[in-house]
C-alpha cells in the first residue's frame, strides 16, 4: 500500500540543472531592477513617456506577444514528446520555436526600422532611450534562445536527445520560457500603460 | 501523442486569449485608464504565473523555489501600479 502511494507521488523536480535556475532568477531580478528603474524615470516625465508611447505600432507589440507565446507552446511540446521518448516529434515541435523566435527578430527588427525612419533614436527622449534599452536587451535574449534552439533542433534530428537524456533541452527551454514572460511584463509597460 | 490533450495547449489559448483582452481590449477608451491598467498588468501576472507553472514546469518545483519564482510577477505587478498611482498624484 505505502509502495502504491510513493508510486503516484510526483517527486518534485526542477528541470535541467539547477544552475540555469539561478541564472533564470538572477536573470528576472535585473529585470525587475530595470523596470523599478523605467517606472521611476516615468514619475519625473510622464507628459514624454505617454505622448512617446502613443507612437508606439501597438499592434505588432501584440503580435510579437502572441508569436512569443506561441514559440513558447512549442518548445514545451518538444519537452512533452522527449519525455515519452516520441524523439521524432521533437525536431518538428523544436523548428516551430526556432521560426517563431526569428519571427519575433523580423518584427523587431521592421519596428526598430520604422523608427529610425522617422528620426527616432535613443536620444530622441527618455522614453525612447529605455524602449530602445529594454526591447534590446530583450532582443539579445531572443537571438541567443533562438540560436540555442537551432542547435537543439540540428542534434534532436540525429537522435542526441531522449527521455533520459533531455538535461540540455530543458535548460534551454527553460530560457526560452523566460524569455517570453519577460516580454508578457514589457509588452504592456512600453505599449499599453497609458497616463492618467 | 494527441496536441488538444496536452495541458500546455490549453494553456497557450488561455494566454493568447488574455493578450487579445488586453492589447485589443482593455487598451482602449471604452475603460478609464485606471481600470485598464490595473485589468493590463493583473492580467500580465496571470500570464506569467502560468507560463511558470506550465511552460516551466514549475508547478512539480521544490516549493522553496516555487514560492520565490511565484513572488516575481506579484512583487513586479504591485511595483509598477504602486509608481503608476505615485505618478498620476504627481501629474
Amino acid at each position: 500500500m505505502r509502495v502504491a502511494t510513493a508510486d503516484r507521488v510526483k517527486p518534485r523536480r526542477l528541470p535541467g540543472v539547477d544552475g540555469v535556475w539561478v541564472f533564470i532568477g538572477a536573470d528576472s531580478v535585473i529585470f525587475a531592477v530595470l523596470f523599478l528603474s523605467f517606472m521611476q524615470e516615468r514619475l519625473h516625465n510622464p507628459a514624454v513617456f505617454e505622448a512617446s508611447r502613443h507612437t508606439l505600432n501597438m499592434n505588432l507589440g501584440g503580435l510579437d506577444t502572441l508569436i512569443l507565446l506561441t514559440s513558447s507552446w512549442t518548445v514545451a511540446l518538444a519537452i512533452q514528446a522527449l519525455k515519452r521518448d516520441l524523439v521524432g516529434l521533437v525536431p518538428r515541435y523544436l523548428l516551430g520555436g526556432v521560426l517563431t523566435g526569428l519571427m519575433f527578430v523580423v518584427s523587431k527588427s521592421i519596428e526598430y526600422f520604422e523608427k529610425f525612419a522617422h528620426g527616432i533614436t535613443p536620444a530622441t527622449d527618455p522614453f525612447y532611450m529605455w524602449y530602445f534599452t529594454l526591447t534590446g536587451i530583450h532582443l539579445t535574449h531572443v537571438l541567443v534562445g533562438t540560436s540555442l534552439l537551432t542547435y537543439l533542433w540540428i542534434n534532436s534530428r540525429r537522435g542526441a536527445y531522449s527521455s533520459s537524456r533531455r538535461a540540455v533541452p530543458e535548460c534551454v527551454a527553460s530560457f526560452w520560457h523566460l524569455v517570453d514572460l519577460l516580454w508578457i511584463v514589457l509588452f504592456p509597460l512600453l505599449y499599453l500603460m497609458k497616463a492618467a | 501523442m494527441l496536441v488538444l490533450r496536452e495541458r500546455v495547449t490549453w494553456v497557450w489559448l488561455g494566454l493568447m486569449g488574455l493578450t487579445c483582452v488586453t492589447t485589443w481590449g482593455l487598451s482602449k477608451d471604452l475603460f478609464s485608464p485606471t481600470v485598464a491598467v490595473i485589468g493590463i498588468f493583473l492580467i500580465a501576472a496571470l500570464k506569467v504565473r502560468f507560463v511558470m507553472l506550465d511552460f516551466m514546469e514549475l508547478r512539480h518545483a521544490p516549493i522553496p523555489v516555487r514560492v520565490a519564482f511565484e513572488a516575481w510577477p506579484i512583487v513586479v505587478a504591485a511595483m509598477i501600479l504602486g509608481f503608476w498611482f505615485a505618478t498620476a498624484a504627481v501629474a
